[in-house]
């Protein structure tokens, strides 16, 4: 009795190990397939629209000295209702929860390791540098993601978000430096003004940040901030020496948020 | 062997009562939780892990420690540990159950947990930490229940149970190196970017685990009739007196290059946590009770009369185990996060609910040691006869 109990236990648990692993190596050799997306097969089974943007990496030059707050509160409202971004802080009027993707912050905010002391009054004042994500070379948040639900877009350098599949750990906010990404607290959808049904809505507890206007740049537009910005944004392909980004480079000398952490940011400042 | 659990006076029934129904009201608010969204929390945008990300970084540690009694017997054949070591190891297998379950209260999407193995990403710690908490939660429940079946037959214990005791040793340093890693390999945050992190962590692990087993000791010889000896404990409080002391040296190193190169990126954090920074600093009086709390502990330690004297012995483990828990429970984790990469101040205070889920977490982690505790006492008392 006692035996034949044991001996059961024993193949019972050897098979619980063996389906274990057993799904443990499928799910490591099928995943190689799953995660690449772009791959040959993928590319060929979904065609680019014909007026699809292409890049090598993505950038972005914002020209500082011709901001001022209007700009700024215009470009970040044209990004929010584009985006769905729920405007927590009017809703709830809960700042904790705030969700944000491009904000304009002050220049000791936005470039804290920049000790400036003596700084011009708009400089030290004036909330007129706009942050969001960097969309970094090196994005710390894709290698913290415990799933790959944080991505860098192989084709052009877009660090991406899948909202569907983030299971909301929120270590990619830990990792990353710029403080760029928001977490859904509570269910978003009430706090959205007006739903703008080209892009989706989240649900609560997943992270969100910028996407570069990616579904825009598929459809052969400029981002919305970059179209609200006035001409104060400049945006276009940091390795094509051709580009409007690279040109302005070449004459102007543009700055990087925290360059001494080795995340080489695509977006730059000229302040 | 599970029978012995079955089986108990008026009085461990009205403790496995209280317990659950302790758990029933956190998983109350645990349901909420995931109805609501961890908004009931205090975490923020800025603060975006809280008291159950710290608590499972603390009871890493607790579960860590289980080493420091398997080591000395298997290692060094110290034989005075040899009838406590299942102790250890069912604190352990308690502990990162609680672990496991703070990480998943932790989640905005619980039910999409799965994507970690469907997804395997071994570029993320997270990855990593996952396989290390689970393998080692399987080894000391294995270890643990076969050694002490072995006991109970007066067999030798199985022979296969020797490699899995022996990866059991490094595998425990692992799972608190990994936790570390979770931290300190983030750029941009000063407080945590520091190579010394883990070996804080094992340090302090080290004290507060023994610590904590030093008063389970004393729970058990009272409401038991096995008694883990007084050996055990004096040899257990001489690891907690050389662990504080290590995470006090450590911690002062940590504070040395921070004030002395006083890069604001690593100064700003201790100083808020420590001093308060632009007028914040609801942590202050935490953290320097914490360091009173481990200085009285290690002056009680030091002392020979005193670390023998089992009262004030008593007193000195309670000291360790709460300034470590102020330490990696409340300071470490929002320490890091504040200021936040922008420099700006946003200050965390866990919420009534957010206290409530993590006491019905710690409660399912009692219930769990009060069960396996019943079994591993039982089948002593019964070999004592």
């Amino acid at each position: 009795m006692e035996n034949s109990r044991r001996r059961f236990l024993k193949t019972a648990g050897y098979s619980i190990l063996g389906v274990g692993a057993g799904s443990m190596l499928i799910g490591l050799s099928a995943h190689p397939t799953k995660a690449a997306g772009s791959g040959p097969s993928a590319a060929s089974l979904f065609k680019q629209r014909p007026e699809n943007r292409e890049a090598e990496r993505w950038g972005m030059i914002i020209d500082t000295r011709k901001l001022n707050e209007s700009i700024c509160e215009k470009m970040q409202q044209a990004c929010h209702s584009i985006h769905n971004v729920p405007d927590i802080v009017g809703k709830f009027g809960n700042k904790k929860h705030e969700i944000k993707w491009i904000w304009p912050t002050e220049f000791r905010h936005a470039f804290p390791e920049r000790e400036a002391e003596f700084l011009t009054e708009k400089l030290s004042h004036k909330s007129i540098i706009p942050v969001l994500c960097n969309h970094c070379d090196n994005p710390p948040c894709v290698q913290a993601c415990p799933t790959k639900a944080t991505f860098k877009r192989e084709s052009d350098g877009i660090v991406m978000m899948d909202f569907h599949r983030c299971i909301g750990c929120r270590f990619c906010m830990a990792a990353c430096p710029f403080g760029s990404r928001s977490f859904n607290f509570r269910d978003p959808r009430p706090a959205i003004k007006k739903e703008n049904p080209d892009f989706p809505t989240r649900m609560r507890g997943v992270v969100e940040k910028c996407n570069f206007c990616a579904e825009r740049l598929a459809v052969g537009k400029n981002p919305a901030c970059v179209e609200a910005s006035e001409g104060a944004m400049t945006f276009g392909d940091l390795n094509d020496p051709e580009s409007e980004v690279r040109k302005l480079l070449a004459e102007e000398f543009a700055i990087r948020r925290k360059p001494n952490l080795g995340t080489f940011p695509s977006v730059l400042y000229i302040v | 062997m599970l029978e012995k659990a079955l089986r108990g006076s008026k009085k461990y029934w009205t403790w496995l009562l209280i317990l659950v129904v302790v758990i029933a009201i956190g998983f109350f608010f645990y349901v909420r939780q995931l109805y609501f969204g961890l908004g009931i929390t205090g975490m923020s945008r800025d603060v975006s892990w809280g008291f159950y990300i710290a608590q499972f970084t603390f009871l890493v540690g607790v579960a860590a420690s289980a080493v420091m009694l398997v080591l000395p017997y298997y290692l060094h054949d110290y034989k005075t540990f040899g009838k406590i070591t299942v102790i250890g190891e069912f604190l352990a297998v308690a502990s990162v159950l609680m672990c496991i379950l703070f990480i998943v209260v932790d989640l905005g999407q619980p039910m999409r947990i799965l994507n970690v193995i469907l997804y395997p990403s071994p570029k993320s710690m997270l990855f990593w930490d996952m396989i290390v908490l689970n393998g080692y939660l399987f080894l000391n429940i294995i270890i643990g229940w076969n050694v002490l079946d072995a006991e109970r037959n007066g067999v030798p214990p199985e022979k296969w149970l020797k490699p899995l005791i022996y990866i059991s040793i490094p595998w425990a340093v692992s799972i608190h190196t990994v936790t570390a890693f979770l931290y300190c390999g983030l750029p941009g945050r000063g407080f945590w970017l520091t190579a010394i992190l883990a070996p804080r962590f094992l340090a302090s692990a080290f004290a507060a685990g023994p610590a904590f087993l030093i008063l389970l000791s004393f729970i058990i010889r009272k409401v038991t009739r096995f008694d883990p000896g007084t050996t055990a404990i004096q040899t257990l409080a001489k690891i907690v007196v050389y662990a504080t002391l290590a995470n006090l040296f450590f911690f002062l190193c940590e504070i040395f290059v921070a004030a002395y190169s006083q890069i604001p990126s690593h100064l700003a954090h201790l100083e808020y946590l420590f001093f308060g920074l632009h007028g914040h600093g609801v942590l202050v009086p935490w953290m320097w009770t914490s360091i009173a709390l481990v200085v009285a502990a290690i002056i009680l330690l030091v002392i020979p009369q005193a670390r023998r004297n089992e009262t004030t012995l008593g007193f000195a483990c309670v000291f360790v185990f709460i300034g470590i828990w102020i330490d990696k429970g409340l300071g470490m984790i929002s320490g890091g996060f504040i200021p936040n990469p922008l420099h700006e101040i946003t200050e965390y205070v866990p919420t009534v609910p957010e206290a409530i889920i993590t006491i019905g977490v710690y409660a399912v982690g009692f219930l769990v040691l009060t069960l396996l505790y019943k079994v591993a006492t039982g089948v002593k008392e019964d070999l004592a006869g």
